[in-house]
């Protein structure tokens, strides 16, 4: 049960009022889950700490290379950004995707990745941009690859009682590199993915110099599809080689058969389909720039 | 710390009320301040029913913890109307037929609203962005869609006469 809601005017501030409370406090950013699950039984606190207040959270900043977002930056917010749109357009194509605007206004894009769902749209964007969080404790501030983040399906490795992400941050796009996203769905808004995929290519003229791919929901977290990687490596940029690539995509899909998400069959049917279509929007992306 | 005295501006004027930790913004409009135009659907943030503009954005006051609306500038349905009358968004949600059962009609206009306030020129996709988390059971959105087509047409004209609605 709630008895106390704080809102910490700094980040050392939000790791205190934690540590003070042993386990008992919490931390809030958009809420959009942390509510429903504390109705629900689900999680419990005595505190919560907000984090929505905090200045330095607020942002999208270009640092030394890096985009970095803040823990209170929501998914309607990173979707308009010019910096997201110029340097990550696989993140905002995922940010638009998430349940519904007023979901958007509110939903983090930090808490996405913290409740550890492995489809969630804007942590499937960012495993492609290789992304690492800043997490913060009372003892300091460590990074974490996003990929480490994850301790199961839908379980995070953070510890939201002692634990602040403070920032995920991710290389600036460079010359010949683009990236894209896109999900299979039920209908346009308010809906889960059934399948998600995401890709950030780096061209070296008609070849792929190397790609990252994502699928999802595979397993804990967004995961690679490891064999397509390989074999896109040096791979020459054409039909071809994206049709190849959608096949061996399979080789790291590990679906389960979902009331929710739909059959393991229909997925693994249509899943080299939505590789094949993101790896040719990340190729667009890449040559436009 | 039970209950915590918070102002904030509602529909524009300044506020202040008593609020606890786990308490949303939903019910301390409905149970506390007695306005409930603002309804109650699903309880999840998935149906649009709790649509209140929070801050210039519309977001789901079931979601909301009372607490963080400190300070915030929150317009609900019952401050859309002006001193002339009916906001076009009432009525040309009324002249379209755009409410039948009339639940999910304030959360639409809130939605709409919020849009509106920002481009009064909306396209088609921009309409169905804006009320696409809002579900409707009875109108099949075509309507809905029309009314608010209508109504920022309203508005643009009003703004070329210099009116202020």
């Amino acid at each position: 049960m709630v008895q106390n809601y704080v809102f910490p005017a700094t980040v050392s501030e939000a790791v205190t009022v934690l540590s003070t409370n042993r386990g008992k406090a919490r931390i809030i950013a958009g809420g959009t889950d942390l509510i429903l699950e504390l109705q629900e039984g689900k999680n419990t606190c005595d505190v919560l700490v907000d984090l929505t207040q905090i200045a330095e959270l607020k942002n999208i900043t270009e640092e030394n290379g890096f985009i970095r977002i803040g823990a209170s930056v929501t998914h309607a917010q990173a979707a308009k950004s010019e910096l997201i749109l110029r340097h990550a357009p696989a993140l905002a194509q995922a940010c638009r995707k998430v349940g519904s605007l007023q979901i958007r206004n509110m939903g983090t894009i930090i808490g996405n990745v913290v409740t550890g769902n492995p489809a969630a749209d804007a942590a499937v964007a960012l495993a492609c941009l290789d992304t690492t969080a800043e997490v913060t404790t009372l003892d300091g501030m460590q990074t974490m690859p996003l990929e480490d983040m994850y301790a199961g399906v839908c379980m995070s490795c953070i510890d939201s009682c002692c634990q602040v992400v403070t920032h995920v941050r991710f290389p600036v796009k460079r010359t010949g590199q683009g990236s894209a996203y896109l999900r299979m769905e039920q209908r346009k808004a308010l809906a889960l993915p059934m399948l998600a995929v995401s890709a950030l290519v780096s061209l070296d003229g008609d070849k792929f110099e190397w790609a990252r791919l994502i699928i999802a929901p595979v397993g804990a977290g967004p995961q690679h599809a490891l064999d397509a990687e390989e074999f896109l490596k040096g791979a020459p940029v054409s039909a071809a080689t994206m049709t190849e690539a959608g096949q061996l995509a399979r080789n790291q899909a590990m679906f389960r058969s979902s009331a929710i998400r739909g059959s393991k069959e229909y997925r693994m049917g249509v899943l080299p389909v939505f590789v094949e279509r993101v790896l040719q929007a990340a190729v667009e992306d890449a040559r436009r720039a | 710390m039970p209950n915590q005295i918070i102002s904030f501006r509602l529909n524009g004027e300044v506020v202040e009320i008593a609020v606890s930790p786990e308490e949303m913004l939903l019910d301390v409009l409905r149970e506390k301040m007695h306005l409930t135009g603002t309804k109650r659907g699903c309880g999840k943030g998935e149906c649009g029913a709790c649509t209140v503009i929070f801050n210039g954005k519309a977001m789901n006051a079931c979601l909301i913890p009372a607490m963080r609306a400190k300070g915030a500038d929150i317009q609900t349905i019952e401050g859309v109307e002006g001193p002339g009358g009916l906001h076009p968004l009432q009525q040309s949600f009324i002249d379209k037929g755009a409410v039948q059962c009339g639940f999910c009609t304030p959360g639409m206009i809130m939605s709409a609203k919020a849009l509106l306030d920002k481009n009064k020129s909306p396209s088609k996709e921009q309409i169905r962005e804006a009320v696409g988390g809002n579900i409707c059971r009875c109108t099949g959105y075509v309507k809905i869609e029309e009314a608010v087509e209508d109504a920022a047409r309203q508005l643009r004209a009003s703004a070329v006469k210099g009116g202020d609605l």
